[in-house]
């Protein structure tokens, strides 16, 4: 008769987080960063097409980072959950914190409870009329949240990225001076030497009604560093 | 979680999202109180008369289209706003004008918009404007039990084709009918009178100040003769809705330029 065989919760769950982070770490990084003109979004991502930002709804955008076809899942998941809570409510029900919350809940529910957990990390951002209102949300591939103050960094170099953001940032500044230091901070980070094609660039606008999520194209992108 | 994007609902509509995981809802899902006929069994020649006092039109100009309507809903002979905006905005580059029963004519027009936000939002790109016509044909079928107990929505729909480059303008039938005009087109009560001014004071490609005087010309004979049509009414400052669609995107004409323009079109007449 075979043996049953006994691994320890501690060990389980330390061999998912082992290898939930192995997956994550591979993934090139992504920064979140506030700005006057609103929240910057800025992924070292030579992809054209396969994007790791996205517009959720009005004031709320999102980053994933990770295996794109899970993290492309769950964004279409937090889409469908924000339209349908402004369809059934109203446009200005749909937040962040909410989403975070959800997403913190399924991650945490996949991570305990099935074999494989999920390689992804996110980040839900939501603008504000005033900078100090940003709201910018950390989940990780457990479920674990964080809620971020003035900037956030996901992906494998997401530390050393953050250790430079922490060194050059000096207060909030415009479009131009942010999105310089968020390039600065992945090719420290990263190691890299980063030309505009290599980032994919979005703003959650501020002070702006309706839908605020803006892709700033390769051309806008090179005038903003050159400029 | 789910994680097929091919299961039914799952999908790039959130019409269907709600069709196959929340029917409540849905527009018309609501169970019908006991003792009144379900749509199924009444047969289609009791087809109930259309409640539909209004006039709303679009027409094509040398740059896009012009989509506009009155401001007056009405309950059988009693005014029940009038202020209500009966042109929609759907998209950047779309909007549609609502005939028939109020509230599942608005109901609709949120739903429309959503599903064009949501397709745009999966998918990372708009769809085509002959798919989004005919996504509201589809709307405007699966409305039909409601339009068999009178309360049905009968649609216009304009936008800008930005991949032809030019202004496109659809009507609906109450089955989901969907027609493609190439000049101008109107429905509610007052489409008659409407489509006979529009018949002669439309030109083809006209500017857009040529445009927006026929259009609110034609409003205006509709609101002269059709009791369900509301005319402007400038000591209350309520003037028609106008959406103006190119290929710079959808605008509202303001409320000022409006009034000039029926100012304009009253010296005319005097």
């Amino acid at each position: 008769m075979a043996a049953p065989y006994y691994v320890s919760p501690e060990q389980l769950m330390r061999d998912k987080a082992e290898f939930a982070k192995k997956g994550v770490g591979r993934a090139r990084s992504i920064v979140a960063l506030r700005a006057q003109e609103g929240i910057l979004l800025v992924a070292h991502n030579p992809s054209g097409s396969l994007n790791k930002l996205s517009e959720i709804y009005d004031r709320v955008g999102f980053a994933g980072a990770g295996q794109y076809s899970e993290f492309e899942s769950l964004r279409k998941t937090g889409v469908r959950h924000a339209d349908l809570t402004g369809y059934a409510y109203s446009r200005e029900d749909v937040n962040a914190k909410s989403l975070a919350n959800g997403y913190s809940q399924m991650l945490g529910q996949i991570f305990a409870h099935e074999m494989k957990p999920l390689e992804v990390e996110l980040l839900v951002a939501q603008v504000a009329p005033e900078t100090t209102g940003d709201e910018i949300y950390h989940v990780s591939f457990d479920g674990s949240i964080i809620a971020e103050g003035d900037f956030a960094v996901i992906g494998g170099d997401a530390e050393r990225v953050a250790a430079a953001l922490f060194r050059h940032f000096s207060g909030v500044a415009d479009l131009a001076a942010s999105l310089d230091l968020c390039r600065k901070a992945l090719e420290e980070g990263g190691n890299a030497d980063l030309k505009a094609a290599d980032l994919e660039v979005a703003l959650i606008a501020r002070g702006v009604p309706g839908r605020a999520f803006r892709r700033l194209a390769a051309a806008e992108v090179e005038r903003l560093l050159s400029g | 979680m789910r994680f097929d994007p091919f299961a039914p609902g799952f999908g790039s509509s959130f019409y269907d999202y709600l069709s196959h995981n929340r029917r409540d809802l849905l527009p018309g899902a609501a169970p019908l109180p006991a003792g009144v006929p379900a749509a199924g069994s009444v047969s289609p020649g009791a087809l109930p008369p259309v409640a539909h006092g209004t006039t709303v039109l679009a027409l094509r100009f040398a740059d896009g289209v012009i989509i506009a309507g009155d401001r007056m809903a009405s309950d059988g002979h009693t005014v029940s706003s009038r202020r209500i905006d009966k042109v929609i905005p759907t998209d950047t580059f779309s909007a549609m004008a609502i005939s028939g029963a109020v509230g599942p004519c608005l109901e609709m027009a949120k739903l429309f918009a959503t599903e064009l936000e949501f397709y745009e939002k999966i998918e990372g790109r708009a769809l085509s404007l002959a798919g989004k016509a005919n996504k509201l044909a589809q709307m405007v079928r699966g409305n039909l039990p409601l339009a068999m107990q009178g309360l049905a929505v009968i649609p216009l729909f304009a936008g800008f084709d930005t991949e032809a480059g030019a202004g496109r303008i659809f009507k609906y039938d109450v089955a989901g009918g969907r027609t493609e005009e190439a000049d101008y087109v109107a429905a509610g009560s007052g489409q008659g009178q409407a489509r006979g001014s529009l018949k002669k004071t439309y030109r083809d490609g006209m500017d857009e100040g040529a445009a927006v005087r026929v259009a609110l010309g034609a409003l205006s004979d509709a609101a002269d003769d059709d009791l369900g049509t509301g005319g402007v009414d400038p000591e209350r400052g309520i003037w028609p809705t106008v959406v103006v669609i190119t290929a710079s995107g959808m605008r509202h004409l303001p409320e000022a330029d409006v009034a000039a323009v029926h100012r304009e079109l009253a010296g005319h007449q005097e």
